[in-house]
């Protein structure tokens, strides 16, 4: 809060390092890129400290007239701060997971990968409405990039697929930021957030919003582009790719399409429970009979995406506070199982499940690793995935009984495709020579396991540090939604409060509900 | 009369400034490059600075027929400017086979767009587009013993003869049916009932015009003179001309037909979105990136018909600012282009001997890949803002269903725009090597300067171009 420019110190760290990566050669940039990406992270980590919680709702805010028709306006509130540091975590993870992956063009790659970071972190932070777009749709451009390089196979039809179907997206959303311009005279957010947009009008715009932010979530049925991308993308590229760049579409859901067009949300939000029930259903059943294992990854994200927006409109504060969690619990934890992917593709070279088979046998520490991501992304209690799959979905049970029933199917199958995997991949007998020959983790590989998993424990086991921070901004998107909220279907009652309760119980109840106000 | 000549200076200066360069060629022979490359260099920067000198006068000299406005200065700045860099690239591309006729033809080609930014008359209109027609013509077809540019320039006239003859038809009938040539005179008839001879005169007129701006459906001759026609002056076709035309078509629209705004509108947006869809999809395909090029021309002229189809000031600021954005893109894409030589020195104008571009020149190909993204419209790209503006303009002026089809027809350009990159940066090398080297500073410099100003650079100018669009685009309001 002090006047330094850290967040504009964060967008320069690594835009800067990304030029020094194109001309300091191949083994060099490595170091660069690692360097940038770690002192971010740091940045990231001091700004996390100074944040106030329960303070001002925008904090770090710089603003400077450069741009004339628009500003540079950055600031963050809990939310963005959350997905920052999410960015900023798993970059370096990235730059040390492609370290040997990445043979050719190292210095263009590192340097993608750093605009990448850039990119994002500038998406989260940015409080112009056209500073905002101009990061959103920037991002396609690096990773347009690092699939068609250094992608498999079939990484051109997968970059053009990737770019040409998200470009069409936000193109409709520019028409639509154009017309609330024209609206509310400003391109300032803080102030578009309380803008009462006319209702007639907020139909279209959200519709528009939707149009784009739909196809980055991405939800049924507009997901086809994701299982491509992923699939040819290198892994560090997936690692980002779900890590990060599919929080965008939830992160424009909770930032603009619900705070702004408040009473659209409520007429339409039927368009996202029906989309997000098909796609919670069908998607797994999906994932369900995939023979590669990234499709496999790539089809349970979409699936858990769906239970974000069928939370994020659940419009009550446990649904969005649990569609915040499965963002940032799905962050670490698809980023860690396509880095898992991408250590035993990395030894043999396939993505195959029938190719593997009994790596519990001459990989442990992998597969315990493998195992502990597994349960996270099937919601085991004690992981990051239960904690926001159950806050979602008691949401959600508020607003819609049968969304909540369907979204829970889900969760079922979700943990019989992901066991299912599992058992192919790390059981059975280790039969095949050249998977016998497979070495267990290297230190490198280590490095990158040991913190993913420490954070997908540490959310499990006590998410309010994760909570608390985005609690009063989820409290202010609740309240402006409030007006618009169709009544639920539960009918829930408080009970009649007992006068004294065992210890534990009370504890464990007001850490879901403790901000329900 | 004196005071008239006074405020004409940059027509003058190029006038006398071609006249020399001719003389200097004809005298002193072919050979001495530096001399009259150097009398048209200063030439064009004593008429670009005389326009400088002028700014900020508003005034009508000889009777009204031309105007002296900083929207004519603003026009005339970038022609200039464009007409400079295609003289300077010129002489290593002809290797020997240049002519003083090349930089003499372009300072009156220049004289006459100057005149058509400028025109306030109907007659004025017409002489300033046949100065410049006539040189182009001339200058499709220099290389004389080249099949395909002798080609280019007789279709390029064969067309260009056609369409002067709807545009004069056009002025009669506008001229039969309102009594006056004059634009203001035009407008005040056009503000009473329209009948049918009039709406046929602005249908010619506008048809006549949409040939020079290569508007669909007037764009077929675009295609064959920009490939056929030597590099230089397909550089200089894609930029200076465009914008002349466009000024003047804008001049047209605003100031003659301003009145008639159901007449006109229907025609340009009907252009704007024929050229955006056609000028995409029929860049899919192309394997000459002169051809391409061709249709990428076509597709951004159908954007900024969207800024003029609003008929704002606003969309006329988005109109200007479109233009300098495409013309520095538009010059630098055609430099890299000059400066894709295989081992023998031979231009390559093949896209898939592109292949691979990335690995051998990377400097190159990033500076193509700016060019390329920001002719796309793709954000942080500077070529993103002119679109927004124009889109921006058009969305104002309650045209949004022609914003909404506009920036979806984008999508299918970014297609074509991205493949060229795949080309460059996802395939493997193909067999055609580009050496380094031969180039001039000059061309390295004018291609690192725009690259940089269209990545994130541009945007911290759009102060200042707010400014000078505006003060230029207030004058027909």
């Amino acid at each position: 809060m002090s006047g330094f420019p850290i967040l504009s110190l964060m967008l320069a760290v690594p835009a800067i390092a990304a030029i020094a990566c194109l001309f300091v050669g191949d083994k060099m940039s490595r170091w660069v890129a690692l360097g940038a990406t770690l002192v971010t992270f740091v940045l990231g980590c001091i700004m996390w400290a100074q944040f106030d919680i329960g303070g001002a709702q925008w904090q770090f805010t710089e603003r400077a007239d450069l741009f004339g028709r628009f500003q540079y306006a950055l600031g963050i509130d809990g939310m963005a701060l959350m997905l920052i540091m999410l960015s900023v975590f798993l970059m370096p993870l990235c730059i040390l997971a492609s370290w040997d992956a990445i043979k050719s063009r190292v210095g263009l790659y590192m340097a993608m990968f750093l605009v990448m970071e850039t990119i994002m972190i500038g998406v989260f932070c940015a409080q112009d409405l056209l500073l905002f777009y101009i990061f959103f749709e920037a991002g396609l451009i690096p990773m347009y990039f690092i699939i068609g390089i250094w992608g498999g196979a079939n990484r051109i039809y997968a970059a053009f697929k990737f770019f040409l179907y998200t470009l069409l997206g936000s193109v409709l959303m520019l028409i639509a930021i154009i017309a609330m311009i024209h609206e509310a005279g400003t391109t300032d957010i803080p102030t578009l957030l309380n803008y009462d947009f006319p209702v007639q009008m907020q139909t279209w715009l959200w519709l528009a919003f939707f149009a784009s932010l739909a196809v980055k979530m991405p939800m049924w049925p507009v997901h086809t582009w994701l299982p491509d991308a992923h699939v040819q993308a290198p892994t560090a590229g997936s690692m980002i790719l779900a890590g990060v760049l599919l929080k965008l579409g939830a992160y424009g859901f909770l930032r603009f399409m619900m705070p702004m067009f408040p009473d659209a949300s409520g007429q339409l939000m039927w368009i996202v429970f029906g989309l997000s029930m098909i796609a919670v259903v069908y998607t797994s059943l999906v994932a369900l009979v995939q023979s590669d294992m990234k499709k496999l990854i790539a089809y349970s994200s979409v699936a858990h995406m769906a239970i974000v927006t069928a939370g994020l409109f659940a419009f009550n504060q446990q649904g969005i506070e649990g569609a915040l969690i499965i963002m940032l619990s799905h962050g670490v934890v698809s980023a860690a199982l396509f880095f898992c992917v991408g250590v035993i593709y990395d030894r043999l070279h396939t993505r195959e499940i029938d190719r593997y088979g009994g790596l519990a046998v001459n990989m442990p520490a992998y597969a315990l690793f493998f195992m502990l991501f597994t349960m996270a992304s099937i919601g085991l209690p004690g992981t990051s995935g239960f904690v926001g799959e159950f806050l979602s979905l008691a949401g959600i049970y508020e607003a819609s009984s049968w969304v909540a029933f369907v979204c829970t199917t889900g969760i079922i199958l979700g943990a019989a495709y992901m066991l299912y995997l599992y058992r192919r991949v790390v059981f059975g007998e280790l039969t095949k020579d050249d998977v016998k020959a497979m070495a267990d983790l290297n230190p490198r590989e280590w490095t990158i396991m040991v913190p993913l998993a420490a954070v997908a424990l540490w959310m499990g086991v006590y998410p309010e540090s994760f909570l608390a921070p985005m609690r009063g901004d989820v409290t202010t998107v609740v309240a402006r939604l409030a007006p618009a909220k169709p009544a639920g279907d539960a009918h829930l009652a408080a009970g009649k409060p007992k006068a004294a309760k065992p210890h534990g119980e009370t504890a464990h109840g007001s850490s879901h509900a403790g901000g329900v106000q | 009369m004196t005071a008239d000549l006074m405020l004409i200076w940059p027509e003058l200066i190029l006038t006398i400034g071609g006249l020399i360069t001719l003389m200097l060629g004809t005298f002193f022979g072919d050979r001495n490059v530096g001399l009259y490359q150097l009398s048209s260099l200063l030439t064009l920067a004593a008429a670009a600075a005389a326009v400088v000198a002028l700014f900020g006068i508003e005034t009508t000299v000889f009777s009204g027929t031309l105007s002296v406005d900083s929207f004519g200065g603003f026009a005339k700045l970038l022609i200039y400017a464009a007409s400079f860099v295609c003289i300077i690239v010129a002489p290593r591309f002809f290797n020997g086979g240049m002519r003083a006729e090349y930089p003499t033809l372009i300072l009156f080609a220049a004289l006459g767009m100057g005149i058509m930014a400028s025109s306030r008359d109907l007659m004025t209109l017409y002489v300033g587009l046949e100065l410049n027609s006539l040189a182009a013509y001339v200058l499709a077809s220099f290389m004389r013993t080249d099949e395909r540019s002798t080609e280019a320039g007789l279709k390029y006239f064969v067309l260009g003869a056609l369409a002067s003859g709807m545009l004069l038809y056009g002025i009669s009938l506008l001229y039969g049916f309102t009594g006056t040539t004059d634009f203001a005179g035009i407008a005040k008839v056009l503000g009473g009932e329209l009948n049918i001879g009039l709406i046929f005169g602005i249908v010619f007129v506008l048809a006549g015009l949409g040939f020079k701006i290569s508007a669909v459906p007037f764009h077929m001759w675009t295609p064959d003179v920009y490939e056929g026609a030597p590099t230089p002056v397909t550089t200089f076709f894609a930029t200076a001309p465009k914008v002349a035309a466009m000024a003047l078509m804008t001049r047209v629209v605003i100031d003659a037909m301003g009145p008639a705004v159901g007449a006109w509108q229907q025609i340009i947006i009907f252009l704007s979105l024929a050229s955006i869809i056609l000028g995409a999809v029929g860049a899919i395909g192309q394997k000459n990136i002169k051809r391409l090029l061709a249709y990428s021309s076509i597709n951004n002229v159908g954007f900024m018909l969207v800024g003029l189809a609003a008929g704002t000031q606003q969309g006329v600021e988005g109109v200007l600012t479109y233009l300098l954005v495409y013309m520095l893109t538009t010059l630098g894409a055609f430099l890299v282009v000059l400066q894709l030589r295989d081992a023998d020195g031979n231009q390559v104008e093949s896209i898939p001997a592109l292949a691979g571009l990335s690995q051998r020149r990377p400097g190159l190909a990033a500076a193509m890949a700016v060019f390329l993204f920001s002719l796309a419209g793709i954000p942080p790209l500077f070529g993103f803002w002119p679109k927004y503006l124009v889109f921006e303009a058009a969305v104002n002026a309650n045209l949004v269903p022609l914003a909404v089809a506009g920036i979806v027809a984008s999508v299918i350009g970014a297609f074509y725009y991205i493949a060229i990159i795949k080309t460059m940066y996802f395939d493997d090398k193909s067999d055609t090597e580009f050496p380094k080297g031969g180039g001039a500073i000059v061309e390295d410099a004018v291609i690192t300067a725009s690259a940089l100003w269209l990545s994130v650079i541009g945007y911290l100018f759009i102060p200042v171009l707010a400014v000078l669009s505006a003060s230029a685009a207030a004058v027909l309001f």
